[in-house]
């Protein structure tokens, strides 16, 4: 996509907006709207997708050399399951309870698009430290996308944040977004926003071309 | 082996708890298959054989893993075995049918990353199905993807010709939909029990 | 998603093929192992307090617990391995039997709800409830784990059994909110109708299936011999 040369510090900002994983490429959606209901499942599964991204870029990367053009993608597949059984296994370790509300989605991280999308993409393709640099702006922005969503389906749909009470009792809570619609809207509402923005901003680049002839 | 009666182990599958609409499982294809009709289908029959074979396979993966005490390679088992059925179906749909091979495109390598099939095998292990439930369990999910997928093909290729807003339409528009459709879903909670 | 061209390259030797999967497929084995065996016992120990906590929350008098299942023949034997639904006996600090824990699922309103029960050898009747994975509607369904009128349905869920000791004498069955007669009878959830039938229907499944056979041995399994690590 690029053939310039690309700043480091780019590589890592890019993941944040310009290429955010959920809202501009639209991928990594099915964690995004399952686990998203209340925002420390929302943290946990960022979390725990950005070790498994760094994790498998990194291999990936340290690994590109050695393997060989057909078994690319059993090969990042066998590096991703694994990496996730590890995080799995280190949530049970950490706490059961979290393990639980999180249910199957964990192991899901494995075909989780993002992961293998940017191992195919990035990591196979680029030295060490940009693809840690990659996976880690992939990760953070993938991570504060699903806190941007959880936290709108928590706060509304059971009027507190992070599980502290945050709205008086009389708030009428809207349950809807706690259910799996809630994560389809409230998607769908930071979406809008998200292309607003950057509708506004390709026109003011645009009004600013046309300015200076 | 669970309690759950075959007819409502299916339709909690299909219908209540449908895999796209209330699990989130699917996605990627969800909005990326189902701009049209003709290849949601595809898609939806496609990703329902794979299903089927994931079953049993996880099935059988279960009961030897569970007999050598390595439960951990649960998860990358599961994986290996679909990467291998999509590669058999990709094999065998360009050789029967190559104009559908072609229409799939991208497509077809993707079922390998649906969440749906993973998410089918880890759910039907937790919830200790026997292997008839397991079959049972995999024909509804896949009718139910096939259904949701078709459904929300027909809505888009009406919503095409509609005058959406430019910030709505693609992505923003199908979301919408969904969310509409899965609340829809939610009058079926409580079927077949 | 971007498709790359088809890029010319001299295939790939199958040494390399071989080298890559073979060396690929080690490592990943050698990471899964080393994680599994370093958290092992962590993870035991997280489970074996959640379940300690569970079970001193519903049967508060039980010290200690021991899982147990059942033989083909109706008789109860002490667990090797936990199974996925366990069932435990319970013994105060003398090593008395004061009940048993036992873990029970069904299908609800929306999807599977596993559950925790006290069986009171004493009292012939279930004394102590808890939901452990539930997911019911928020604010309606839910309310199976807090509502306290609903909770007060389990000081005493009456589960004699028939005098030959094979099924329960009264099935344990839902009735609407507030028309509680019997002691075998569960007071609803206005509102949460499915799932409110739901943990009457997966008691009712439980206790049959369980509660001759925990009775049955109970004389086997009186007294436990404490011993000194516990």
């Amino acid at each position: 996509m690029l053939g310039k040369e690309v700043s480091t510090t780019d590589e890592f900002v890019k993941g944040l907006w310009r290429e955010n994983p959920v809202f501009i490429q639209v991928l990594g959606l099915c964690p995004a709207l399952a686990v998203s209901n209340t925002a420390i499942n929302a943290l946990t599964m960022g979390l725990a997708t950005t070790f498994v991204l760094l994790m498998s870029g990194m291999s990936v990367s340290a690994l590109r050399n050695f393997i060989p053009r057909e078994a690319r993608i059993v090969s990042f597949i066998c590096i991703i399951a694994s990496f996730v059984t590890a995080v799995d296994y280190l949530i049970q370790a950490i706490s059961i309870e979290l393990s639980r509300s999180l249910g199957a989605f964990i192991a899901l991280i494995v075909v989780n698009c993002l992961i293998l999308g940017r191992a195919e993409a990035f990591a196979s393709k680029n030295t060490f430290g940009r693809s840690v640099l990659d996976a880690l702006g992939m990760g953070v922005g993938f991570t504060v996308a699903l806190l941007w969503i959880g936290v709108v389906r928590e706060i509304l749909g059971s009027g507190s944040l992070f599980g502290v009470a945050l709205l008086p009792d009389t708030f009428q809570t809207w349950t809807v977004m706690v259910l799996p619609s809630g994560g389809f809207f409230a998607m769908a509402m930071w979406l809008l926003l998200v292309n607003w923005v950057n509708e506004r901003a390709a026109d003011a680049e645009k009004r600013a071309q046309e300015a200076t002839p | 082996m669970s309690d759950a009666s075959h007819w409502s182990v299916f339709l909690n599958a299909a219908l209540v708890n449908n895999f796209v609409l209330a699990y989130f499982l699917g996605l990627c294809p969800f909005f990326g298959v189902s701009a049209r009709l003709e290849t949601a289908v595809r898609m939806g029959g496609a990703v329902s054989f794979v299903m089927l074979v994931a079953s049993v396979c996880a099935y059988l993966i279960n009961l030897l893993l569970d007999a050598v005490n390595a439960p951990y390679l649960k998860i990358i088992s599961y994986i290996l075995v679909i990467a291998s059925t999509v590669q058999l179906v990709e094999m065998l749909m360009r050789k029967l049918s190559p104009p559908t091979f072609r229409a799939m495109g991208i497509y077809l390598p993707l079922i390998t990353t649906n969440c749906a099939i993973l998410g089918l095998a880890l759910f039907q292990t937790n919830r200790g199905y026997g292997f008839t439930q397991a079959i049972t369990y995999a024909l509804g999910a896949g009718i139910g993807f096939a259904l949701a997928l078709v459904l929300m093909a027909g809505v888009r290729e009406k919503l095409d010709l509609a005058n959406v807003p430019n910030l709505v339409k693609g992505t923003a528009a199908a979301l919408i939909v969904a969310g509409i459709l899965s609340m829809g879903f939610m009058g079926f909670a409580g079927l077949g029990r | 998603m971007n498709i790359p061209g088809p890029i010319q390259q001299p295939p790939t030797s199958a040494w390399s093929m071989y080298r890559a999967i073979v060396g690929i497929g080690a490592m990943c084995a050698l990471l899964i192992v080393t994680v599994y065996q370093t958290t092992a016992d962590r993870i035991r120990e997280n489970q074996e307090r959640f379940l300690a906590a569970a079970v001193s929350q519903i049967l508060p008098a039980a010290q200690t617990t021991v899982a147990v299942v059942q033989t083909e023949d109706g008789r109860l034997e002490e667990a090797v391995e936990t199974p996925a639904l366990p069932v435990f006996m319970g013994y105060n600090a003398d090593g008395e039997l004061v009940g048993a824990v036992v873990t029970a699922q069904g299908m609800g309103y929306q999807d599977n709800i596993r559950v925790l029960y006290a069986y009171s050898f004493e009292l012939d009747a279930i004394v102590g409830f808890k939901v452990l994975d539930s997911k019911e509607t928020p604010g309606l369904g839910d309310k199976i784990e807090k509502e306290p009128h609903f909770l007060a349905n389990f000081e005493a869920l009456d589960a004699t059994l028939t005098p030959d000791g094979d099924a329960l004498l009264h099935p344990i069955v839902t009735v609407k909110q507030g028309q509680k007669l019997q002691p075998w009878q569960l007071d609803g959830i206005t509102g949460a109708t499915i799932t409110s039938e739901a943990i009457g229907n997966i008691l009712n499944d439980s206790a049959n299936t369980w509660a001759p056979v925990l009775e049955k041995n109970s004389h086997a399994f009186a007294i436990r011999e404490i011993s000194e690590e516990q």
